[in-house]
């Protein structure tokens, strides 16, 4: 075939923040094809230089509204383990919760809100209001429960408040986390159900597409691995997650802002497709359930079901916020005061699975308790080079269709990494040396 | 009737944090479409059209490039709203102000800086004349839903004036000094009805200064606690570089 191709979609819609796809076909040869990362840089380093213990999480939260949770608690852990700030295990419960939270309201958003509308041939959720009513009322439903966890343990669900170096400043009423219960078992349980019947309808939309990669992620042997972990690649098995330079490899291309990452191959995946992979066996039935009923086999190396593992990952974490919910409840909430007295200065890391992936924080402190160098990954920036390599695989065995077909399959591709572009270009990567 | 209002969302430098609280409206979303012809937002829809009686803007301004679109944007929206810190008052972005621009472009991308241009970060009203304000970090919801009421029935917006700490005391806290922690709340804008000191945290001045700010008070509620002078002033920085520069000239 000599055909050429010119493909530009600038400003990709649907997805957080600022992205362009360009490809470029002549006479048959794939010359580009390739996500560009235009969101401008947001050089959190100087933000941070000097800056108290205090401040870390509440400004990196700022890298990214959507992951703002994510941002928060994986600053959290790697100032304490920097400073040798211990925690109780109410706030790792209250923390687990809080993830559990943000996860369901991400990967709903972006089931329903973000990648459905390209299943329904619409451009944005909003025809759907009309259209499908009944399923739009249950989407926002879905979320609000969602946001309520946030908003009951974490004070706000954007750029949470109460979760702090050491603890919480607020603890939740009793009577507020059985409310919480009541919901997730009255509301939330049945709508899982409910999406995933409307998903099967729409298992046909969902693009046929395989390339074999590697999947990072957390793992763990207690639980489907969220808050901690180890480092754990498709490819080469666990590592301890101090060892996360060694697993990102990060490096500057000329058309991102972004930078990019490999590690076993020329790219890796992250997030709920990777984790699905990797933990599978850690799942509860009720998820479990659902992924059979969507097809999603272990093993699966279709980048566009990875909005599939995400609404399993929504049903897994209802499942185990009640699980949370009566643990706390049968222990008694115990209004602690965080421990912020720092007993070494140091460096110390953090890596979370957050909706979009591992993310990694790493920092250290002067004996002042104020940040000399830091250092953070962003799920979105590691797949980048996936979605690059996907698309190069992509666009030759669907060259046959038109190229509306073509531009839509790819803005298809790039939305089913949900990424979070505003995240990726943090630009956090330095030591500060005067 | 007349016909609804056009009403399109922007983004520029931020963490699009608003916009998401925008979204998540949950309980009011479709009461607010009844009113309302959403006609662009590039996160949630692919639209693209012409004019817009309201438009919502959210991030600061960093790059040429956003110069050029936020004039774009004045030039076809009847009325331009700032929305959160970033837009505001320049925000957290305003950080990056302090230190000279070379230096910082050189710590992050090394020799490969030229690659990605960038100016100090700006508010939406040092390129553009904005009309409203919802301020916040994120946006205070109630604040955007009143306005949001407002314009549709338009009305102007009436822009809170009073200190986080009147609202602190009407809501019976304990004073966030009495704990012994820096807080900003006697210089900062009120109308978030002291969302942070009442979830046990400080306030970390998010919303701006009050107008005509006495920072000299301030200074002696936090030498009278025993608290620094300086990490306070440190800690007013994050989200009002922009405008604490402007008051030393």
């Amino acid at each position: 075939m000599t055909r050429n191709l010119d493909i530009n979609v600038e400003h990709l819609t649907r997805v957080e923040g600022h992205g362009n796809i360009v490809v470029n076909m002549r006479e048959g040869k794939l010359e580009k094809a390739q996500l560009e990362i235009v969101e401008a840089p947001r050089y959190f380093e100087a933000m941070l230089k000097g800056r108290s213990f205090h401040e870390a999480a509440i400004i990196t939260s700022r890298i990214c509204g959507i992951c703002s949770l994510g941002h928060q608690i994986t600053s959290l852990k790697a100032t304490e383990q920097a400073l040798g700030l211990t925690v109780s295990e109410q706030t790792v419960l209250l923390r687990k919760l809080l993830i559990h939270g943000a996860t369901i309201q991400s990967n709903i958003l972006h089931a329903y809100f973000l990648a459905a509308p390209d299943f329904l041939k619409v451009g944005s959720v909003f025809p759907l209001v009309s259209s499908h009513p009944d399923v739009v009322v249950r989407a926002l439903r879905m979320k609000r429960l969602a946001n309520d966890i946030g908003e009951v343990v974490g004070g706000r669900a954007v750029h949470p408040i109460t979760p702090v170096p050491g603890g919480f400043t607020h603890i939740p009423a009793p009577d507020e986390l059985k409310e919480l219960k009541r919901r997730l078992v009255e509301d939330m349980t049945p709508d899982l159900l409910a999406t995933v019947e409307t998903l099967k309808t729409l298992a046909g939309e969902i693009p046929v597409f395989e390339r074999d990669t590697e999947f990072i992620s957390l793992r763990s042997d207690d639980d489907y691995a969220l808050y901690d972990g180890d480092i754990c690649s498709s490819d080469t098995g666990r590592v301890a997650d101090s060892m996360y330079r060694e697993m990102t490899n990060e490096f500057i291309v000329p058309h991102s802002t972004s930078k990019h990452c490999r590690h076993h191959r020329s790219s890796y995946f992250v997030g709920a497709l990777a984790r699905w992979n990797n933990n599978h066996d850690r799942l509860c039935d009720l998820a479990l359930q659902a992924a059979g009923a969507l097809g999603l086999e272990p093993g699966c190396c279709n980048p566009y079901m990875n909005t599939i593992a995400q609404v399993v990952e929504a049903a897994h974490c209802t499942v185990d916020s009640i699980r949370i919910i009566d643990e706390l409840l049968e222990r008694g909430l115990q209004q602690e005061e965080p421990d912020q007295e720092p007993t070494r200065f140091g460096t110390g890391v953090g890596a979370t699975e957050v909706p979009r992936g591992i993310l990694y924080h790493e920092y250290t402190y002067d004996r002042q308790g104020r940040l000399t160098a830091a250092n953070c990954i962003i799920p979105t920036g590691q797949n980048l080079e996936n979605i690059d390599d996907d698309m190069k695989k992509l666009v030759p065995e669907i060259l046959d269709r038109s190229q509306e077909e073509i531009t839509s399959y790819l803005e298809m591709l790039v939305r089913a990494y949900d990424p979070c572009i505003s995240c990726s270009v943090h630009m956090l990567d330095v030591d500060f040396v005067e | 009737m007349a016909a609804k209002p056009r009403v399109a969302f922007f983004d520029f430098t931020g963490c699009e944090g608003c916009e998401l609280n925008q979204l998540n409206f949950e309980n009011q979303l479709l009461d607010m479409l009844e009113h309302v012809d959403i006609v662009e937002w590039r996160e949630a829809m692919d639209d693209r059209p012409g004019e817009y009686d309201i438009a919502f803007v959210e991030g600061s301004l960093s790059t040429p490039d956003c110069i050029k679109r936020i004039n774009d944007i004045r030039r076809r929206a009847k009325v331009l709203v700032a929305v959160g810190a970033c837009a505001v008052q320049g925000g957290i972005n305003g950080m990056k102000n302090t230190r000279p621009i070379e230096e910082v472009r050189e710590e992050v991308y090394g020799k490969d800086k030229y690659l990605f241009p960038t100016l100090p970060a700006l508010p939406l009203s040092a390129v553009v004349k904005v009309d409203v304000n919802v301020r916040g970090c994120p946006m205070t919801q109630l604040e955007f839903l009143k306005v949001f009421t407002a314009l549709v029935m338009g009305k102007q917006p009436v822009e809170p004036n009073s200190a986080v700490c009147v609202e602190c005391k009407l809501k019976e806290n304990e004073c966030v000094y009495e704990k012994g922690m820096i807080c900003l709340g006697p210089v900062t804008r009120g109308g978030c009805d002291a969302h942070c000191p009442s979830f046990g945290q400080y306030c970390t001045g998010c919303r701006g200064l009050v107008p005509e700010p006495n920072l000299k008070a301030m200074e002696e509620i936090l030498v009278k606690h025993g608290l620094s002078v300086n990490e306070a002033w440190k800690r007013l920085h994050l989200y009002n570089s922009h405008e604490l520069e402007g008051l030393k000239s």
